[in-house]
């Protein structure tokens, strides 16, 4: 399938001047997002991450570099432009930013009525759209009645009134529950499928990515450190930000087998899981400890990956190395800081 | 104390109070309001910055309102006689009144209208809107309930403010207060006018918070 880029940002650089002088949020990002796809965009916090998709529609200006989307260079556009090139940019927030004066549906006749729709045609639209994140029955609700995932669900609505072709969510997940999490995560995968519209997620949570990301970019400390596919990324992480992002229980089984070296095997989905160990350990005739284990489903696929504490003796290590060079198992040493 | 002519001229001092605490207000508004929205638009990250015209009215409004009030009063005698043609009576009154709300209640506005959660003006933003739907449809009527507070409380100061105009010849109860209560020294009318003072004041702000409790929708 051709892809169509529908998101280019080159060169961006955002500077800011505080009370200490200068402070850099984000310095030559080069990204590109096809038209379709769910780009998600992980960092841990203060890495520059809602900078850099405010700078997507223009609500921040970058200091430097050019952003173009749907093929319209929006920082060269007059502020009127820009405000008709925003209504094809729909976004939603953490914290929901719903009027909380109006009406479950007239939140989201405001952006109809904002591009000048009548009411009637407006209050028609929205009622397809409360229908579309199933909540018809609250069209009378105000969002202080509202639970977290439903104003999330009335914010999507909102954002998709003027047709956009592009949705921005900035941590759209991280005020919710892990339960109301996934179902919004899986509202948004529906939206994508059904609706063709592209996704950026922003988040700090590596779980987002996996559920519903086809590609993805870590952001540390303003630079974009690493940018691929996510089982690319998942299985070979290069950088210590990834490997921060991917083990975020590093508290847990720290504290046996520290200077101990350690292997990291990888289950892409091909093999299954806990036959591969116990013929590992029956061939090679040496135990390992196992320190670290987990499955994800990532785009239908399960994949896990395990950290072994190797055993002492050299030859034991290499006899476990041949083996699963042999099943074509992909693995890496790794150092005990990514516990 | 309570003749006829006593409780007519109470009925009077009543009627002429509610006049010019009503139209006053309603007129500081006018000019209130669009100051107080201009204040908070034009700030340095505000959705339209203009920082000399803020800083311009920032510093002619705190001018205004550093003025006593009676001292106001008295100063812009030639400016009402100007516009009234006299410095007396209730009418007269409502000028001097209205000049000095009405830079308190841009203050009053300002900061209401600061209350209204930036994120939602964001949302607006990132959706296109122009930074005129963006008072009109985001920042009115989300600070609706404490504009109504606000106006409850400027309603009572500007009662406040009238009763001051007695001591000039401002007419309403305030008047009353002064012609028997001060130069003639029946207490007891002085007493009266003031505990219907009171009561008025009690009935606004009272009637004021309620209708703020009832159009805020943040409470479920």
């Amino acid at each position: 399938m051709e892809q169509k880029e529908i998101i280019r940002i080159e060169g961006l650089t955002k500077r800011f001047s505080g009370k200490n002088g200068e402070v850099v949020a984000l310095e030559n990002i080069d990204l590109s997002v096809n038209e379709g796809e769910i780009f998600g965009i992980i960092g841990l916090s203060g890495a520059g991450k809602s900078t850099l998709v405010r700078c997507i529609n223009l609500l921040e200006r970058p200091t430097a570099g050019r952003v173009f989307v749907n093929g319209q260079e929006l920082s060269s556009l007059s502020d009127k432009e820009l405000r008709l090139a925003r209504r094809g940019i729909g976004m939603i927030f953490q914290q929901f930013n719903l009027l909380m004066q109006s009406t479950a549906l007239d939140n989201i006749c405001f952006p109809l009525l904002l591009a000048g729709v009548n009411k009637k045609e407006a209050e028609k639209r929205a009622l397809e759209l409360l229908e579309i994140v199933g909540l018809s029955d609250k069209k009378n609700a105000y969002p202080a009645q509202l639970s977290g995932g439903q104003k999330q669900r009335i914010a999507i609505a909102r954002a998709l009134a003027n047709e956009p072709k592009v949705l921005l969510c900035d941590e759209a997940t991280s005020a919710l529950d892990p339960t109301t999490t996934r179902s919004i995560l899986s509202l948004l995968k529906e939206i994508n499928e059904r609706l063709g519209i592209t996704i950026i997620v922003i988040t700090h949570e590596m779980r987002v990515v996996e559920e519903i990301c086809s590609r993805v970019a870590i952001l540390d400390a303003s630079h974009v450190v690493e940018l691929g596919s996510v089982q690319e990324i998942f299985r070979k992480p290069k950088t210590a930000a990834a490997r921060r992002l991917l083990f975020p229980g590093k508290e847990n089984g720290a504290a046996v087998g520290i200077g101990e070296r350690l292997l990291r095997i990888v289950f892409d989905g091909m093999t299954p899981f806990e036959p591969v160990i116990a013929n590992m350990v029956l061939a090679c005739g040496a135990p390992v400890n196992i320190m670290f284990a987990n499955t994800r489903a990532i785009e239908g696929k399960t994949v896990g990956q395990m950290i072994v504490q190797l055993p002492e003796s050299e030859e034991a290590v290499s006899r476990i190395e041949a083996y699963l060079n042999t099943q074509n198992i992909t693995f890496e040493e790794v150092k005990e800081d990514v516990l | 104390m309570f003749s006829k002519e006593m409780l007519k001229l109470f009925l009077e001092g009543t009627a002429e109070t509610f006049y010019m605490v009503l139209v006053s207000t309603l007129a500081a508004y006018l000019i209130g309001l669009p100051l107080g929205v201009v204040l908070v638009v034009s700030e340095k990250d505000g959705i339209r910055p203009m920082p000399g015209l803020n800083r311009i009215l920032g510093i002619l409004i705190n001018l205004l309102r550093s003025a006593p009030f009676l001292i106001l009063l008295v100063a812009l005698t030639p400016v009402t006689r100007a516009i009234v043609g006299t410095s007396l009576g209730s009418t007269a009154t409502i000028v001097p009144l209205v000049i000095g709300s009405a830079p308190f209640i841009a203050r009053m506005v300002e900061s209401s209208i600061k209350e209204v959660d930036a994120g939602v003006i964001e949302a607006a933003q990132s959706m296109g809107a122009s930074p005129m739907q963006i008072v009109m449809r985001v920042m009115l009527p989300e600070a609706k309930p404490s504009l109504t507070v606000g106006a409850a409380i400027a309603i009572t100061t500007i009662l406040g403010y009238s009763a001051m105009a007695g001591f000039v010849g401002g007419g309403g109860l305030g008047t009353i207060a002064v012609n028997y209560g001060v130069y003639r020294y029946q207490t007891d009318v002085m007493l009266f006018t003031l505990a219907l003072l009171v009561l008025i004041v009690q009935a606004f702000q009272e009637v004021g918070m309620r209708i703020a409790n009832r159009i805020d929708k943040r409470k479920k």
